[in-house]
């Protein structure tokens, strides 16, 4: 299977992210399952007149394409010419670039929560009219349209994440090479949903504070940091607790809250990363599946219930009372 | 395009969108005007939001010195608040910065520079073997072991940053996470494997040998380890006279901590140091496709213009430091901190190809060494974060070291939002086009005179003088 990987508008750091595979080798992993590059702009050799060919060689069809990965936004500024992004050495926009290879690939992946929903790259006022392949923000449709669907017969897969962890860019291509990825093993937004039926609030170290509503009030306190520090683990899809991040990390586990970067419009929570919004000293943004009188009942009567323990790590940088075991017997 | 020209595009192994437009004569570049053809407008969207957000947007302006940007924006914050982070949490955000660093540059190294001496325009020299086993794209044995070891030094990362790319530990009172003793032992471990990596594989010997190099000549009778393979390419080929540096080095300084930066700051100037002052930089807007006057960045804005005219050619303004273009990254700051092997390349050379790279090879060596000294240095049971409340009003200055040189970030801060958020990235400084009177960047000025063989339409000294740079084209058009 041959993969073209093009950069659009974004950062690189899902390819980046990409490299951190392990166990085997990112290389490896890719070239173990039968799945080579044609091109990918960090990491292959060819450059220039040689990359013009290529890609003329894939859009003539001369070259069949297997999958098509975009990584970064498409901008379609200014003017909806998507000048602000042109493709080195071929004077056209990505934006024209992505539409006229999606048509051609047996499958298109979006990389990363720029390509996949526009993602930071649109953040603020969206300087640069950044859209991502298939969604604008939560809508559907972007640089190609809500029914399209590539050679394969599914829509654009969009593997969200800002940055997407290594394995969920690997699995997707390992099994679409594999030929099991199907229309129903993608969620709503079109993720697949080996890692979105998962949330980053499962396995989360702080769940023990959480159960008791026992919360951080300021960054490198080790309570749960739903109720003031902006935190919606709850609500984001994502494996990261599960299977972690660079070895064991993930964000909760270093002491910064979940900004939910696995979702269209993360990049604008419309109040500050790091604080959570509340109504009459309640949080908004509870457990979306959780009846919120329920919620309630529940952390008060939980609250009440909370052992000194619990109670005193949560306001505290490191453990500073350890659970108590039994005395030893004598 | 004219006769005698070449648009060279699209330039891969650099960090985002890169085109190289050159006017050729008599086999040789005459003139190079350098584009990033790419904008996105990170500056406009910080307009507006809590001043803490930019610890959240900023690191993604670009996904290989993400903790850059972040250390950047912690301190233009912590500086806006007049507030010093806890000096534990300074050490824990120079081991992530460090860790970040190194993997830059041994990314750099054998994925992006290497393989263009695996490259069949090259069959005839006698290392061409060796590089094809070990620098092929995506598959030489050095690049595979690279990824791994790269891999797992990142590890620190996980550990206290929680992710590569795109923490949010690293903030104005420190770091959001107190590593244990156990934290402790678990990095050591990893620098261990580290320095393995880099004694059998990258330097073939002793890390501090490599550090000790005292001269130009000394270097290039080095001949273990990936490092030798590379020498003896550039011995071969010149590249110590390919792509000459403007004479004219910054470095910010590197690693801010508790009794000062780990390597110094200041400006390379007629052959030596000079202090920084941060004051003398403005950004001209000549041709750049962007509207304004030039200004400095505490002034300045990011306002893009739409009908991309002439004589505009790139969306990365001109940076300039007392009117003059600097070059910066691992050469300049190995030179300005004063180490003898990168004084002797930039003066005993011209700082062409080779300088850069064994400077950061250099660094890499140096920087082991320091990483291994701030794991050392960790005290868990002190606070690795102090309370910071961000004024409503106030202006902040963040300077730091990325790998690719010196990353400034000037925020002003009013009715508790950001009024203002301007950033110089090190590849807007490399990278920058032309400024009002005419003067290339660094980059434009060392391509001048590159050899272009008959029928090349992406001549290869052009590419290894680009690279040598290691640009960062996401940050520069951020």
């Amino acid at each position: 299977m041959n993969v073209l990987w093009l950069q659009s508008a974004g950062c690189g750091g899902c390819t980046m992210s990409l490299l951190c595979a392990e166990g085997p080798n990112v290389f490896d992993l890719l070239s173990g399952a039968g799945i080579s590059f044609l091109w990918h702009p960090a990491l292959s050799v060819e450059t220039g007149g040689e990359v013009r060919q290529l890609l003329q060689d894939v859009e003539s069809g001369a070259v069949p394409l297997d999958v098509l990965c975009v990584e970064g936004s498409i901008l379609t500024g200014p003017k909806g010419t998507g000048r602000f992004h042109l493709l080195s050495g071929t004077g056209r926009s990505m934006l024209d670039w992505v539409r006229s290879l999606s048509a051609k690939a047996h499958h298109v992946v979006a990389v990363g929560t720029c390509a996949t929903y526009g993602g930071v790259t649109s953040a603020g006022n969206n300087p640069a009219s950044a859209i991502g392949v298939q969604y604008d923000g939560r809508h559907a449709g972007g640089a190609v349209p809500a029914e399209f669907r590539s050679g394969s017969g599914l829509p654009v897969i969009n593997v969200a994440g800002c940055p997407t962890h290594p394995d969920w860019v690997t699995e997707t291509l390992l099994l679409l090479a594999a030929d099991e990825l199907t229309a129903t093993d993608l969620d709503s937004f079109a993720r697949p949903r080996f890692y979105a039926d998962h949330l980053v609030h499962h396995a989360c170290p702080k769940n023990e504070f959480y159960e008791y509503k026992a919360s951080a009030h300021h960054l490198s306190q080790m309570g749960c940091m739903m109720e003031h520090l902006g935190c919606i683990g709850t609500q984001a899809v994502g494996d990261c607790n599960i299977r972690g991040w660079n070895g064991e990390g993930s964000c909760t586990r270093a002491g910064y809250p979940c900004i939910n970067c696995t979702a269209p419009e993360f990049e604008e929570p419309r109040h500050a990363f790091t604080e959570t919004p509340k109504f009459a000293g309640i949080p908004v943004g509870l457990p979306s599946d959780m009846p919120k009188a329920w919620f309630m009942a529940l952390a008060s009567l939980s609250k009440a219930a909370t052992p000194k323990r619990i109670e005193q790590n949560a306001i505290s940088d490191r453990i500073m009372v350890p659970p108590q075991p039994k005395a030893p017997k004598t | 395009m004219n006769p005698g020209e070449l648009l060279v595009g699209p330039f891969n192994r650099v960090e985002g969108d890169l085109e190289v437009r050159l006017e050729i004569t008599d086999g040789q570049v005459r003139a190079a005007y350098a584009n990033s053809p790419l904008f996105r407008g990170f500056e406009q969207m910080l307009l507006g939001k809590a001043p803490e957000d930019a610890l959240t947007i900023t690191p993604r302006i670009c996904g290989i010195c993400s903790i850059s940007q972040s250390a950047a924006a912690a301190q233009a914050l912590a500086a806006a608040a007049g507030a010093t982070p806890a000096p534990q949490g300074a050490l824990v955000a120079s081991l992530l910065h460090g860790v970040e660093n190194v993997c830059d540059h041994l990314t750099h190294f054998n994925l992006f520079f290497m393989a263009d001496f695996s490259r069949p325009a090259y069959a005839e020299r006698v290392w061409h073997d060796r590089a094809v086993t070990r620098f092929t794209a995506m598959q030489g044995s050095a690049v595979r072991r690279a990824v791994e070891a790269r891999a797992e030094l990142l590890h620190i990362v996980g550990l206290l940053g929680g992710k590569w790319p795109h923490t949010l530990a690293i903030q104005p009172g420190g770091v959001t996470r107190a590593p244990t003793a156990r934290d402790r032992i678990r990095i050591r471990a990893d620098l261990a494997s580290f320095r393995r990596y880099l004694e059998e594989v990258l330097f073939g010997a002793p890390v501090e040998a490599f550090a000790a190099l005292g001269s130009t000549a000394e270097l290039m009778r080095w001949s273990t380890g990936d490092a030798g393979l590379f020498f003896e390419i550039a011995a071969d080929l010149d590249l110590a006279r390919l792509g000459p540096g403007p004479g004219h080095y910054l470095s910010y300084g590197a690693y801010p901590m508790e009794g000062g930066r780990a390597l110094a700051a200041g400006v390379w100037e007629d052959g030596t140091v000079h202090p920084l002052d941060t004051r003398a930089i403005v950004e001209d807007l000549s041709h750049a496709w962007m509207r304004g006057d030039t200004a400095h960045p505490t002034i300045g804005h990011t306002t893009p213009d739409e009908d991309m005219a002439a004589p505009g050619y790139s969306w990365c303004k001109a940076p300039r430091l007392a009117g003059a273009p600097m070059e910066t990254g691992a050469l300049a700051r190995q030179l300005i901190d004063g180490h003898p092997l990168a004084v002797d390349l930039a003066q005993g050379g011209v700082g062409g190809v080779l300088a850069r790279v064994a400077g950061r090879l250099l660094e890499i060596a140096r920087t082991q060494v320091l990483l291994e000294r701030w794991a050392e240095a960790i005290r868990p049971e002190e606070k690795f974060m102090t309370g910071v409340s961000l004024p409503r009003e106030g202006i902040g200055e963040g300077l730091v070291e990325a790998a690719r040189g010196a990353l400034g970030h000037w925020v002003r801060i009013e009715g508790g939002r950001i009024a203002a958020y301007q950033i110089i990235a090190p590849t807007t400084w490399n990278f920058s086009p032309r400024d009002a009177a005419g003067v290339p960047g660094p980059l434009e000025a060392a391509l001048v005179g590159a050899p272009v063989g008959d029928g090349e339409d992406t001549p290869l000294s052009v590419q290894h003088i680009v690279r040598s740079f290691d640009p960062c084209m996401v940050c520069t058009v951020h």
